[in-house]
């Protein structure tokens, strides 16, 4: 039998419309709007100004402190901004705007190296912190503080998440099925980074063709060991503790770290990155990203550069049509609703997807009816419709006590709700407001 | 038949008494001494239970109150001086003097001046909306206007006005309890200084963005110009971060910054209609 986690899920229509696209390179834009904050933590310091000229792979913005992550100038030219931009949400975050001329690589990338080097784990875990990287999948957790154990704590293998459990996206999915050899040798760097030698790759059975090939290559592999484990498709499979669970069996206990169970969760898309920055000295500067929807007349999986105007890319891919009721970035289930596609794509942009005006719109709200179909479907064991109802009475404190902050705002409630309630919005609050609390206990 | 009754009753009456004598001596044991006058004080206070004071209803202040050694930083918001008086008098002690306040919104981005660049269909509230993205419209500083602070409100005075969309406060019924202020994420509603003869002069605006980006997302926001900061003569008006705000206790509501502002961002509140074109009459 197929492994799965044990709590909750549900089972989305999965519309990989766009999995049989191979990876394209997105053609250079004009402008680039590269924000100082795109993963989770103090956003860079930046450290370019106005008129500087710069090449691919040039440091535009340090990491600012222990959370936080470099900013690399994903194109050359010359910078003509720094300043706030808006980004997707609308909302201005410091930004650095480069008009492009030309392609000029950073001398220091090896464009051709395949070679692994020789390097201990904190050599790996440097160049991972110089280049930049964070997780993939759409946390943008920086992936140098993920690699470093905290002491007293002690990792005993590696999950690869290829789960992918986003309806629609299909970036990791094309990511494993062309880039094998550079995704196995990532794998074994995060192992070497974290002195593991045990490592897993966790794909839902609706991507056959990827666990084959990997299966294939991982058996062929010198060095760390690495399994594939074939899991029955789920959503959200692709959560840290839900793909923890999948895999081992171990559950995070509520309030502890995934470290707690012994695991490390990296993305495919960052072991990817991974070795692009180890190997190659390569800043993460382009990802692969799916555009894709029902409007779209060419739906396709691009690698595009960092600051890539979200407009260019629907372009591109056919063009925005009249019926198109909402642009979200990321997948339908976790993606934010982008009200300006000026923006710059960052690297947490693992999709873009357009909905026609009915699959976007809510559905009439109506009275809960106590189904329990929402705790039924919570993957975190919570109950989503006594945590709405607090949190839209503003009982923050008592709300404490459902564990609202264990939230992974996965949408699985609002998803299932038979009465269209937003459940999602409310917790999602309440898990702001109760973590402010717990916060201002503490100090 | 009659036996049964008899009994019945006396079995139930003697466990009543039993019961009456248990519940006596356990009460001497565990009872809890109260101050009384805390029981009195809470009689003089409003009973809104609102909260507006910083404890959790009437009852927690009047405890705080009595056991607390002087008034200061305790005060009933909405009984307002004259409640506090007769308290500070009932406990022996002098009220501290607070002059009265109301809840001013600092945004004017009605749906005329302010356009629409997005549709949200999201929940109605505007903590979940502002904690998801910028806004309907180009201000991401300015009201949102689903009325959280409209439903807070214990005392009906605030309402939304169906044709700007924003909150309007009723001077007579607010009280300044600030829970408003507290509901509203984007921080736009202000206890401010009541004024002689409920007149006011505020900035009605809160955005901090320069002034190109603030004047193409609405036509009356406060673009840091600074002709007014220019035009006080009581130094009332401070500008940071492309916004002016002018110090209620400074301003002597002369109203010369309200002619000079180019945008309107300035607001008047109370006084008569200006006669067309004449200097404005100075008040106080």
């Amino acid at each position: 039998m197929l492994k799965t986690f044990k709590i909750g899920g549900i089972h989305p229509h999965d519309n990989k419309i766009s999995k049989g696209t191979p990876i394209e390179v997105m053609p250079l834009p004009e402008k680039v709007v590269i924000p100082l904050s795109q993963h989770i933590g103090a956003p860079a310091q930046p450290c370019v100004a106005k008129g500087d000229k710069v090449k691919v792979g040039d440091l535009i913005g340090t990491a600012n402190g222990f959370v936080s992550a470099n900013i690399h100038s994903s194109v050359s030219g010359t910078v003509t901004a720094v300043d706030a931009q808006p980004d997707a949400s609308g909302v201005r975050k410091p930004s650095v705007t480069i008009e492009v001329e030309g392609d000029l690589w950073n001398e220091h990338i090896m464009r051709e190296a395949t070679e692994l080097p020789d390097l201990d784990a904190k050599g790996i875990i440097d160049a991972i912190a110089a280049a930049g990287v964070v997780g993939m999948g759409g946390a943008t957790f920086p992936t140098q503080v993920k690699l470093s154990v905290p002491p007293g704590k002690k990792a005993e293998f590696l999950i690869i998440n290829g789960v992918e459990c986003e309806p629609y996206l299909t970036a990791d999915h094309r990511v494993m099925l062309e880039r094998p050899d550079e995704l196995i040798a990532g794998v074994e760097l995060l192992c070497r980074a974290l002195q593991v030698t045990q490592a897993f790759i966790g794909i839902e059975n609706n991507k056959p063709d990827a666990i084959k090939l990997l299966s294939q290559k991982a058996a062929a592999h010198n060095g760390a060991s690495i399994k594939v484990v074939p899991l029955k498709v789920q959503y959200p499979q692709g959560g840290e503790k839900q793909l923890i669970d999948a895999v081992t069996g171990r559950q995070v206990p509520s309030g502890a770290l995934p470290i707690d169970t012994g695991a490390v969760v990296q993305n495919a898309g960052t072991a990817l990155a991974v070795y692009e920055a180890v190997v190659k000295r390569k800043p993460l500067f382009e990802r692969i990203i799916t555009v894709t929807g029902k409007p779209l007349s060419t739906p396709r999986n691009l690698l595009v550069r960092i600051g890539t105007p979200i407009r260019s890319l629907i372009d591109y891919c056919g063009g925005m049509t009249d019926n198109v009721g909402k642009v979200i970035g990321g997948g339908p289930m976790m993606g934010r609703a982008a009200c300006n596609l000026d923006a710059g794509v960052t690297k947490g942009s693992s999709g873009i997807l357009l909905m026609d005006d009915k699959e976007a719109s809510r559905g009439t709200q109506g009275p809960c009816i106590r189904c329990a179909k929402c705790v039924s479907a919570c993957p975190m064991g919570l109950e989503p419709y006594l945590i709405n109802v607090m949190a839209k009475k503003g009982m923050m404190a008592e709300t404490e006590k459902l564990h609202p902050y264990d939230c992974i705002e996965c949408g699985s409630c609002s998803y299932t709700c038979p009465a269209h309630i937003p459940l999602l919005d409310y917790i999602r609050l309440a898990k702001g407001e109760v973590m402010k609390i717990m916060r201002a206990r503490k100090s | 038949m009659n036996e049964t009754l008899i009994y019945t009753v006396l079995t139930l009456c003697s466990l009543g008494v039993l019961a009456a004598i248990a519940l006596f001596f356990v009460a001497k044991k565990f009872q809890v001494w109260e101050d009384p006058r805390i029981d009195d004080v809470e009689k003089m206070l409003p009973g809104a239970n609102c909260g507006g004071c910083g404890f959790p209803g009437c009852r927690g202040l009047a405890t705080a109150l009595v056991k607390a050694d002087t008034m200061e930083g305790l005060a009933c918001p909405v009984g307002g001086a004259e409640t506090m008086k007769s308290i500070a008098e009932y406990l022996g002690r002098v009220a501290e003097e607070k002059e009265p306040e109301v809840a001013v919104v600092r945004c004017s981005g009605s749906c005329s001046v302010r356009p629409k660049t997005n549709l949200y269909d999201g929940a109605q509230s505007c903590a979940v909306a502002s904690s998801l993205y910028a806004g309907q419209t180009g201000c991401s500083f300015g009201c949102i206007g689903f009325g959280d602070c409209v439903s807070v409100c214990a005392f009906g005075a605030l309402s939304m006005d169906p044709r700007t969309g924003l909150p309007v406060v009723d001077d007579e019924k607010c009280t300044a309890c600030g829970k408003c202020v507290k509901a509203c994420p984007k921080m736009i509603i202000e206890l401010r200084k009541k004024g002689p003869k409920s007149r006011r002069v505020f900035v009605s605006c809160v955005n901090k963005d320069k002034g190109g980006i603030t004047r193409k997302a609405c036509s009356v926001g406060c673009i840091g110009c600074g002709k007014c900061v220019k035009t006080c003569p009581f130094e009332a008006i401070t500008l940071a971060d492309n916004l002016a705000y002018i110090d209620p206790q400074k301003c002597r509501l002369c109203r010369k910054c309200v002619a000079e502002c180019p945008t309107g961002a300035i607001n008047e509140i109370g006084f008569p209609a200006r006669p067309p074109k004449t200097e404005a009459p100075e008040t106080k």
